[in-house]
């Protein structure tokens, strides 16, 4: 199979309940090895959307492929991991034997699993908790064993939603050091999630979606380019050399050892340091910021989105 | 194949339930109680009825068989649904099913793998209390009914028949919904077998038809007291068959064509089920 086929290949992809469209016309592609983040606040069609790309909804109307394929195809769905939002297992099993069962359904030869779920139990932490049932289980002991479950079969594509919703600081770190290993082993990954400052960190591009319509799709270091809010701590500077700041930016104001200005772009700030230094003014403190995927979200989606 | 890893799930999840433990309880309770019951009526009638008496004997042992058996039908009936009712229903309603049928498997496979996991359960429960009762009857009295094995088989095909109707109302109905739908048929095709047997005894024709025409309807409805009377009719004695006015024998009894029917009917309930949770969002 080609690789310059994509990972995820949807056309005009809609749902409807009824009156209520849950996802209106989407067109979206993700290519092989990319982390993909899909945003949108409660309600927008983001689970509806990944539910249709598995075959768990069917489509109203559309397209949709995956490594180009029909997204029914059992062959397909081998290469395919899944942990669902509202991650409920058959509680009654024990770690091992639920990743055993699971496995099995992935075809997996035995003495393959005999080395891949205690691999997988202590990477998410859980060994000493693979005799345990799920049952006895806490959100954040659910969500590894989720999270254990959809890299069983060594993944090419992987959907994760909201997959740190139920996690500790130090699940959260777990779920992004398993993504950054699925994106150097090349596989992809359909993130959906609410923690913005998670998505910030692991995406690669993002598309967000609002009442079941995709209405932005770019690159994050795209998104997040362009104006940059500066904090600088200083002493001596004198209030009339703050004009000549003007020339690379703007909101130039001094407060006490504080001053702050928004730059068109980064690479003014060595030129800034140096006039600042040549006015006489001591630096101890250089603090650039972009504008955060937080403050994007607000001004793409606004705040009504929500439901 | 997936259809047997969920089969075996299935079977694992269903004998792991509470409601299996106590039908398995219960049912050991009642064949300690029908066991003993069995030896002491025996006792009594063996001292009072000389060799020449045998064919009464034996008419009172296959009585209490068809007794011991009727219990075995219901409580077999009532474990199969009472097992299954939740399987499909409460998975899609729980969404443990998501990441089952996000797996290469297909959705027929995971019906079809429900399906044969709780026929195994149902096989199992019905051959220790089926057999449990003829076993007893036969190893402490030598009495064995006329056809056993086809009363069994007809036994198992009732539940079969329970089964597939619980799991094509799973597909489409919540649990309760379903409990409902599937114990109110049971009940239908119960009253309608009976109104059918009395009916036999009327004298006014054209009511005993009218009975009749309940009984035959019902039985499409939903087949399961017509296999029980089937499943009267071989095993109870031939002397039963023509006097036997009880719960536990069966006066007119259906044709093979309602045996057919039947399986006909079992196909078409897990084909439906099958297709009806091909359909479903999930």
């Amino acid at each position: 199979m080609s690789n310059s086929i994509p990972a995820i290949e949807t056309r005009s992809l809609h749902k409807a309940f009824g009156d209520k469209i849950a996802v209106r016309d989407l067109t979206l592609k993700v290519e092989r090895g990319e982390v993909f983040g899909f945003l949108g606040p409660n309600g927008a069609g983001k689970t509806t959307s990944v539910k249709m790309l598995l075959t768990l909804t069917a489509l109203t109307s559309g397209e949709g492929r995956l490594f180009g394929a029909a997204l029914n195809d059992p062959q397909v769905r081998r290469r395919i991991g899944f942990l669902p939002e509202h991650f409920r297992f058959h509680d009654w099993l024990k770690a091992h034997e639920f990743l055993q069962l699971h496995a099995d359904l992935y075809h997996m030869p035995r003495e393959l699993t005999r080395q891949r779920i205690p691999e997988l139990l202590d990477l998410v932490g859980l060994t000493p908790h693979a005799e345990k049932k799920l049952r006895e289980f806490s959100k954040g002991m659910l969500q590894r064993i989720g999270l254990a479950q959809a890299l069983l079969n060594q993944p090419d594509l992987i959907f994760l939603d909201e997959p740190t919703s139920g996690l500790d600081p130090v699940g959260r770190r777990l779920v992004r050091d398993i993504i950054r290993d699925l994106r150097q082993r090349g596989a992809t990954v359909f993130l959906n999630s609410h923690l913005l400052s998670e998505v910030e960190i692991t995406c690669d591009r993002v598309a967000f979606i609002k009442q079941g319509e995709v209405i932005r799709v770019s690159a994050l270091q795209e998104l997040t380019r362009g104006e940059l809010s500066v904090e600088i701590r200083l002493r001596d500077l004198q209030p009339e050399s703050l004009v000549g700041l003007e020339h690379w930016g703007h909101n130039v104001r001094l407060d006490g050892e504080h001053l702050s200005l928004t730059l068109a772009q980064e690479e003014d700030l060595p030129a800034i340091n140096r006039y600042l230094v040549e006015q006489g003014a001591q630096i101890f403190a250089v603090r650039p910021q972009h504008v955060s995927l937080e403050d994007l979200f607000i001004q793409i989606i606004g705040t009504d989105g929500g439901l | 194949m997936s259809v047997f890893t969920i089969a075996l799930l299935t079977f694992r999840e269903a004998s792991r339930r509470k409601i299996l433990l106590a039908a398995l309880i219960l049912g050991l309770i009642f064949l300690a109680v029908f066991g003993l019951g069995f030896h002491y009526i025996t006792v009594e009638f063996e001292k009072d009825f000389s060799n020449q008496q045998l064919i009464q004997i034996n008419e009172i042992r296959n009585f209490l068989l068809m007794a011991g058996m009727y219990v075995v039908n219901f409580l077999t009936a009532i474990m199969t649904v009472l097992t299954s009712v939740d399987t499909l229903s409460g998975e899609i309603s729980s969404g443990a099913i998501h990441t089952l049928v996000a797996k290469p498997i297909r959705r027929w496979e995971v019906v079809a793998g429900k399906w044969l996991g709780f026929v195994g359960m149902i096989t199992l429960y019905l051959a220790l209390m089926g057999g449990g009762v003829m076993t007893f009857i036969y190893l402490r009295s030598g009495y064995l009914a006329p056809h056993p094995w086809r009363g069994l088989a007809l036994i198992w095909l009732n539940n079969l028949a329970l089964l597939s109707l619980s799991l094509l109302g799973g597909a489409r109905l919540s649990t309760l919904a379903n409990g409902v739908l599937v114990f109110g048929m049971y009940g239908i095709a119960f009253i309608g077998g009976w109104i059918e047997q009395i009916g036999s005894f009327f004298r006014d024709q054209t009511a005993g038809q009218v009975a009749m025409n309940i009984g035959v309807i019902t039985s499409l409805v939903m087949p399961s007291e017509a296999l029980w009377k089937r499943a009267a009719h071989e095993m109870q004695s031939p002397l039963a068959a023509v006097f036997g006015v009880s719960p536990f024998s069966a006066t007119i009894y259906p044709s093979l064509a309602m045996i057919f029917y039947a399986v006909l009917y079992i196909g078409v309930a897990l084909g439906l089920a099958i297709r009806q949770f091909n359909e479903r969002d999930l």
